[in-house]
């Protein structure tokens, strides 16, 4: 009854929330119970790619959230990526224990090399799950507010808008360069062993990951979906589309972007949480200007203003990425450029906006 | 230099930052006990030294249609933004009814408080059903996490039923505001801010671009408002305010030039000077 629903209404999002409950299904079957001889069989190191696709496809979609629906162009998404990624790399950096290289039961192993003598005061609490979860949520979340605050009660907009979220997300890179931060400097966090006390390298916890992955996306994508067919939504949206006109019918602009931006940045920081165990590593390096321009292009590929969009955007961009990196590594970026110009030139509503046409053309 | 300025006027030491003021509570009857409803006076607007309004005085009384007329530039437009807070003047005073001064108020409470206005240039949310443009413009609580959970009740329902049929736009319920025709949108934007409940309605240039039919539909709408609500109407077609006007001021560089009946207002002197000297 409800699903029969959502179908009729949201044909895309019923498609994706379809294909995550079949790769929820045929991932661990095709992982760990077809003997590895065999064709079907999928590899460990497939099933990790794949997960971390879904963490991409979470991060695109928080990106389509506020750029999509409110006209937000943040070029920033990639510092509460990190950041989410960051508190997530300390637990599991603390659930080493003594086992580093260096044998130091009380500090990870780059505060040995450092010749620190005690854990700094921000590493409280990060031994325990809950708090590093916690603050998977918080980091990003206060920061956006922080940021949101200010440049959305001035009125930034537009260009100078994502001008400042690059700055943001450089500006933080350099700290946590720093080896003095105390996040480990350049190499950042790694060398993890378990979480929660499973094996890390265990193939049961990769697929127990990817299922997380999988439930969390679904979720998200529900939450985000309720966000917009309600109330709010439209509010939003309106706001995109005539910012005076919302302000003079007596919304507070200011208010509504800010919640979704922090919402936004919540859930790209999620992503990186997840990201981090299964890629096993987090360094400053998520938090280059880059990576944040390249997610927007994710979401113009996919199409914004869809949220599925977005997700296929990441996972069909990402898999390319793959592919190419390996074939001809030297192209990648030129290809990414000669993508995006396309899809800007020729598809200004993503492969999704695409498709719909062809169905509109049939009917 | 112009920096210092800028920063000069966000510390200037007679007023607070718009963030830190007091809220301001309206109070359901509005006291406007003396006849007037809005009040400017002494109001004056420079941009970088040019005076858009120059010690402008005005009185609005409760429940009158007013139509503002004037040359382009007189500062009709201007005067709009200072009452519903998108520009602050440099100086002068506004209140709304006794006690509201609008000068501390932020564009949002202002319009919560009953003040609606239509722009120049029709604005519409043009990717929304006409219906949800009414909606979303319902007097209602307006706060972020009361807008996530929000349903339209059946009076609500009612209420957005009747405003499309006061403004003609039954058929088109369900078609995109950026469908509609130039003429349509105007009626729309109109409906919108009846939506508000508002006291005050601020109409600027309502019949630009409509055809003659058009043009006296909307007249009738606009008179048939008078009353309940106070309104406000700019307007360049003379024909127009002629057919709804009972008090006409004109405004040139500015400031009040003339106030009256239309055709006083057509015989004054200095009137016929500022219109014909052009
Ligand atoms: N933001 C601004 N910056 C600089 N000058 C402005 C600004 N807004 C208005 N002006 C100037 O102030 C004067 C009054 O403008 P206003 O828009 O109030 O005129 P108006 O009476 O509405 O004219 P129209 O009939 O053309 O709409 C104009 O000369 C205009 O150029
Ligand atoms: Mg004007």
């Amino acid at each position: 009854m409800l699903l029969a629903k959502l179908y009729q209404q949201d044909r895309g999002g019923s498609f994706l929330l379809m294909a995550l409950l079949l790769a929820a299904v045929l991932v661990p079957v095709l992982n760990l119970w077809v003997p590895e001889s065999s064709p079907l069989h999928l590899s460990t190191y497939t099933v990790t790619l794949l997960g971390k696709y879904l963490c991409y496809a979470l991060l695109a979609m928080a990106l389509d959230l506020v750029w999509g629906y409110c006209g937000i162009l943040s070029l920033g998404h990639g510092a509460f990526f990190a950041l989410g990624g960051y508190a997530m790399g300390m637990y599991l950096m603390r659930a080493i224990g003594d086992r580093g290289v260096y044998g130091n039961p009380e500090l990870p192993d780059f505060m040995v090399f450092l010749s620190w003598q005690e854990v700094p005061w921000y590493w409280n609490g990060f031994d325990m799950f809950w708090f590093a979860l916690l603050m998977v949520v918080l980091a990003p979340g206060i920061l956006a507010f922080v940021f949101g605050w200010f440049a959305f009660r001035a009125r930034v907009t537009g260009v100078y808008l994502s001008i400042m979220t690059q700055a943001l997300t450089f500006a933080l890179m350099l700290a946590f360069f720093r080896n003095e931060m105390g996040f480990g400097g350049n190499n950042g966090l790694t060398d993890f062993k378990d979480i929660l006390g499973f094996d890390l390298q265990a193939d049961s916890t990769r697929i127990g990951l990817f299922l997380v992955s999988v439930l969390v996306l679904a979720l998200a994508y529900l939450a985000c979906r309720y966000i917009i067919n309600s109330k709010l939504g439209r509010v939003v949206v309106a706001i995109r589309d005539a910012e005076d006109r919302a302000r003079f019918v007596g919304y507070k602009v200011e208010s509504f972007k800010l919640w979704l931006f922090v919402f936004s940045a919540v859930l790209a920081g999620i992503a990186g949480a997840l990201y981090v165990p299964q890629v096993g590593i987090i360094n400053p390096g998520e938090f280059a200007p880059l990576n944040s321009i390249e997610m927007v292009i994710w979401v113009a590929v996919g199409g914004r203003g869809t949220l599925y969009g977005a997700a296929a955007g990441a996972l069909l961009v990402n898999y390319g990425k793959t592919y190419f990196t390996a074939a001809f590594p030297e192209i990648w970026l030129f290809a990414l450029g000669a993508l995006f110009v396309l899809v800007t030139v020729f598809l200004p509503r993503g492969i999704i906006g695409l498709m719909r046409r062809g169905k509109d053309r049939q009917s | 230099m112009k920096v210092l300025d800028r920063t000069r006027e966000v510390m200037r030491r007679d007023r607070v930052f718009d963030f830190m003021m007091p809220k301001v509570v309206f109070s359901p009857d509005l006291d406007t006990r003396h006849g007037p409803i809005l009040y400017l006076e002494g109001v004056t607007v420079s941009f970088d030294g040019f005076k858009a309004l120059n010690d402008l005085t005005l009185y609005i009384n409760n429940g009158e249609l007013r139509c503002v007329i004037g040359a382009n530039g007189a500062g009709k437009t201007t005067m709009m933004d200072v009452i519903t807070g998108k520009t602050r003047p440099d100086a002068g005073s506004v209140y709304f009814g006794q006690k509201i001064d609008l000068l501390r108020m932020s564009e949002t409470d202002i319009a919560q408080g009953g003040i609606g206005r239509k722009f120049q240039k029709p604005t519409v949310f043009e990717f929304h059903t006409v219906y949800e443009n009414l909606e979303l413009s319902m007097a209602a609580n307006k706060q972020v996490w009361h807008t996530l959970f929000a349903r339209l009740n059946g009076e609500q329902r009612d209420r957005i039923d009747r405003i499309l049929e006061l403004v003609g736009l039954v058929e088109e319920r369900h078609r995109l505001a950026g469908v509609l025709s130039h003429g349509q949108k105007q009626w729309l934007e109109i409906g919108m801010l009846l939506m508000q409940n508002p006291r005050v309605l601020l109409v600027d240039e309502p019949v630009a671009g409509m055809t003659v039919q058009e043009t006296e539909r909307t007249a009738e709408l606009l008179t048939s408002l008078a009353g309940e609500h106070s309104v406000v109407v700019v307007e360049h077609d003379m024909e127009f305010v002629r057919s709804i006007a009972r008090t006409v001021t004109v405004l040139h560089e500015g400031s009040v030039l003339a106030e009256g009946s239309m055709d006083e207002v057509q015989n004054d002197p200095r009137v016929i000077e500022v219109y014909l000297g052009e």
